[in-house]
């Protein structure tokens, strides 16, 4: 395990990903599902993880400030709906943007409540969660005469990445390599191409972005002036403040951030996920970022395995209408919580490894007595894998010093 | 006196300044404010509205009580929403399984929705304390794990097997008539003889009101109230006093989760049974309602009143079309930013002026003590 922590950042998550998909390949190969490593099923996970991930790394900047933000999830249902605006009146960009203005409005209300009235932050946060959805239940009525859904929303679309997926160079087919590779039917090696191809071919723009999204905010925190700063403002703001450091300005600007980014994780979803702005299609995406950003222990990289994770599983119930995938992950489950009592052990923490023997042998047991589960199971197994990270995981995380603690000008 | 008049000013702020947003908002769309709040104060002046209003805001008031536990030591139950309609779907099965006296029958069924509230609740305590996961994310984790899936299997399991399914069959099994709590008309009657057919005061408006007292006297008045508080307010310097924060914790989440799960009780008394489609949104409502009455039992038996109105304007809204019916949302939506915010500002304030009066008092009594030894 320590060997592979010392591996550089290219090649460990590469590795990563890896035994990921040979997990996945093994398992598969002993269920009665192909689901596990199809094109569609890493194309739905990203199309899940996006969001995810944006919603996270929005608290990752807030968070990282001292400012808890339980507040995303309205802040990304703002963006939904002026994402979907936007993009009706002005175009899809443009929905794009404003869905980063809308969510950054909430963003600026949160920061108003916080920093500059001390009010509490889950308060602020269950506030903005109540207010936002009332908001834009009323202006979709007022606007669009309908309180839940708008108009077709324009979309800015997708992109096919040449050779690998076959994507067109000024007008020339290229061809689709992994697509040959998949045919090849060769075990592991044409699974691995499937899900490369999902992630490669009919992806939005948005995600490729996110991609970029990841060092750069890992450069942004950990190599600038301004990311120590906001880092300062979060694990010691006196120390800030007497350094001449104006801790509330970087506060406001860290949450007005993670209201813009969970505003465009709205905005994705409305226009170019459902193609419409519906109220309740955030499906509580912007608390399983939070969940992500815990689980990513605050890092930008983190966030994205977490929000991939999380998405996985939700694209994989989207598609799994008989339950033999969810079935099969109940192995996946169990092979996992081996490895966690297996490193719980190496870290002497028994109880862990108890809890994930136990845990482990019910997931086994119910995998060997049934052939299919129900379909409620895989509708609740996000929301279990949440707990059950946050289960394992949650004493080895470090959150920020002063998370959550009330700062004023010249307090001590 | 003083003190009245300063905590009053930050709710009645509030307030005011969500009639002038919420009007703005209107006038911008092209709709009269002052038309629209007339007609929702002209219907709230019939019988029959004041009624509805008492009947929405006693589940609202119950799930306040229930977010207030958890407040008063810092622990944030999200969860409430999820935990109600747990409790609601089993109270209602298991209610409609037996045939008992009413005696017996309808505690039975306020028992077990208790119950099984406070321990789907417990379980967030029992990991925040086992585990250290923060509260917040496992009761909104919970919640969707409800509302996602236990409750859509368990309606599928328990829906009765029928020859022509109607709307108003769909559900559980009906609860016999002894199983469920009778209506208090009763106590309308007290005041005006002209209540109607058809018109019902829930009797769950007395079990609110009892828990609204024993809410009162358990954390006001006695030893386990200070107990709770203290562990929320330090739990080291409570744990030092001799007061178990962990146990303290799981004992909040439990008695939260234990009145969230009398929420559904209400609509229990009024159908008979869990329905195809129960009233949801009221977890997240009575977090609203306890932070705009600030945890005071008294206070949020207001803001419930207050939220309830403004559920009820809705229908009129709709029938007279003067404004949108969306306008109550964002009207309960402002009041509790504005809220917030405001109790943020009078509490700093508050600090603020203790602070000066303490540094006065000390120096006054620096200067007699110098006067003393010169």
């Amino acid at each position: 395990m320590n060997a592979l922590r010392e591996l550089p950042a290219w090649i460990r998550w590469p590795l990563y990903a890896f035994i990921g998909i040979f997990l996945l390949t093994v398992v598969q190969s002993i269920s009665d599902t192909e689901r596990l490593t199809q094109v569609a099923t890493s194309r739905q996970m990203l199309r899940f993880a996006v969001p995810i991930f944006l919603a996270g790394l929005g608290g990752l900047f807030s968070e990282r400030s001292g400012v808890v933000n339980i507040g995303l999830e309205g802040m990304l249902i703002l963006g939904m709906w002026f994402g979907a605006w936007g993009s009706i009146e002005f175009g899809p960009w443009w929905g794009l943007l404003i869905g980063m203005i809308g969510g950054g409005i909430g963003g600026l209300l949160h920061a108003i409540a916080t920093v500059t009235f001390g009010v509490d932050h889950i308060i602020s946060g269950v506030a903005i969660n109540i207010l936002a959805p009332a908001f834009t239940r009323f202006l979709s009525d007022e606007v669009w005469a309908s309180p839940t859904t708008s108009p077709q929303t324009q979309s800015v679309g997708t992109w096919d990445v040449p050779f690998l997926a076959g994507g067109t160079v000024f007008g020339w087919e290229s061809p689709d390599w992994l697509l040959s590779i998949s045919q090849l039917e060769v075990w592991f090696l044409s699974d691995t191409a499937q899900l490369a191809r999902g992630l490669l071919r009919g992806t939005h723009w948005v995600s490729y972005l996110v991609i970029v999204l990841v060092p750069a905010t890992s450069w942004l925190i950990w190599r600038t002036r301004f990311g120590l700063r906001l880092r300062i403002a979060g694990e010691n703001p006196q120390a800030g403040a007497a350094q001449g450091i104006n801790i509330l300005r970087y506060k406001y600007v860290a949450v007005i951030m993670s209201g813009v980014l969970a505003g465009l994780g709205g905005a994705f979803i409305s226009t170019e996920l459902s193609g419409l702005f519906q109220g309740g299609n955030s499906a509580g995406r912007g608390f399983i970022g939070l969940a992500a950003l815990i689980f990513g222990n605050w890092r930008p990289g983190g966030v994205l395995i977490g929000a991939l994770l999380f998405g996985y599983v939700f694209g994989l119930d989207l598609r799994d209408l008989d339950g033999t995938s969810s079935h099969a992950m109940l192995l996946v489950n169990t092979i996992a919580l081996a490895g966690v009592a297996v490193w719980a052990l190496k870290g002497k923490r028994r109880s862990d490894a108890v809890m994930a023997v136990i845990l482990g042998s019910l997931s086994f047991i119910w995998w060997l007595s049934t052939e299919t589960v129900p379909s409620w199971w895989s509708d609740v197994l996000p929301f279990v894998l949440v707990l059950l990270v946050l289960v394992f995981f949650s004493q080895r995380l470090r959150a920020p010093e002063k998370l959550g603690a009330p700062y004023f000008k010249g307090s001590s | 006196m003083r003190s009245l008049a300063f905590n009053l000013a930050a709710p009645v702020g509030a307030f005011v300044l969500t009639l002038i947003i919420s009007s703005l908002a209107l006038v911008a769309f092209g709709s009269n404010p002052i038309a629209a709040f007339s007609d929702m104060l002209g219907h709230a002046s019939e019988l029959e509205t004041q009624v509805e209003i008492l009947n929405r805001a006693t589940p609202l008031y119950l799930s306040a009580v229930a977010a207030a536990i958890g407040f008063r030591m810092n622990l944030f139950n999200i969860g409430v929403e999820g935990q109600y309609l747990f409790a609601f779907i089993v109270a209602a099965q298991v209610g409609s399984l037996v045939s008992l006296p009413s005696i017996l029958h309808i505690p039975l069924i306020l028992i077990t929705s208790m119950v099984v509230g406070g321990l789907f609740s417990g379980i967030a305590g029992l990991l925040k304390v086992t585990r250290g996961v923060n509260e917040v994310i496992s009761t909104i984790m919970l919640n969707s794990i409800a509302v996602a899936g236990l409750i859509a299997a368990l309606q599928a399991r328990w829906q009765p097997e029928q020859e022509n399914f109607t709307a108003t069959t769909l559900g559980t099994a009906p609860v016999d008539e002894s199983g469920l709590l009778p209506d208090a008309n009763g106590l309308v009657e007290l005041f005006t003889p002209e209540i109607g057919q058809g018109v019902e005061l829930t009797g769950m408006i007395f079990v609110a009101a009892i828990v609204g007292i024993l809410y009162y006297v358990l954390l006001n008045k006695m030893r386990f109230g200070f107990d709770l508080r203290a562990s929320g307010l330090n739990p080291f310097a409570a744990k030092a006093g001799g007061v178990p924060p962990k146990q303290m914790i799981v004992m909040a989440m439990f008695l939260s989760g234990a009145v969230a799960g009398l929420i559904g009780m209400v609509e229990l008394a009024e159908i008979g049974r869990f329905p195809a489609d129960p009233i949801q949104g009221l977890g997240f409502a009575g977090i609203a309602v306890a932070l705009l009455g600030r945890n005071n039992p008294g206070a949020m038996a207001f803001s419930a009143l207050l939220f309830a109105f403004l559920d009820v304007s809705a229908g009129i809204l709709q029938s007279t079309q003067t404004a949108t019916k969306e306008i109550v949302n964002i009207m309960q939506g402002i009041v509790l930013l504005a809220a917030v915010i405001a109790y943020g500002v009078t509490k700093r304030i508050q600090t603020r002026e203790e602070a000066k009066a303490t540094a006065e008092a000390l120096r006054e009594d620096s200067n007699d003590t110098v006067g003393v030894l010169s």
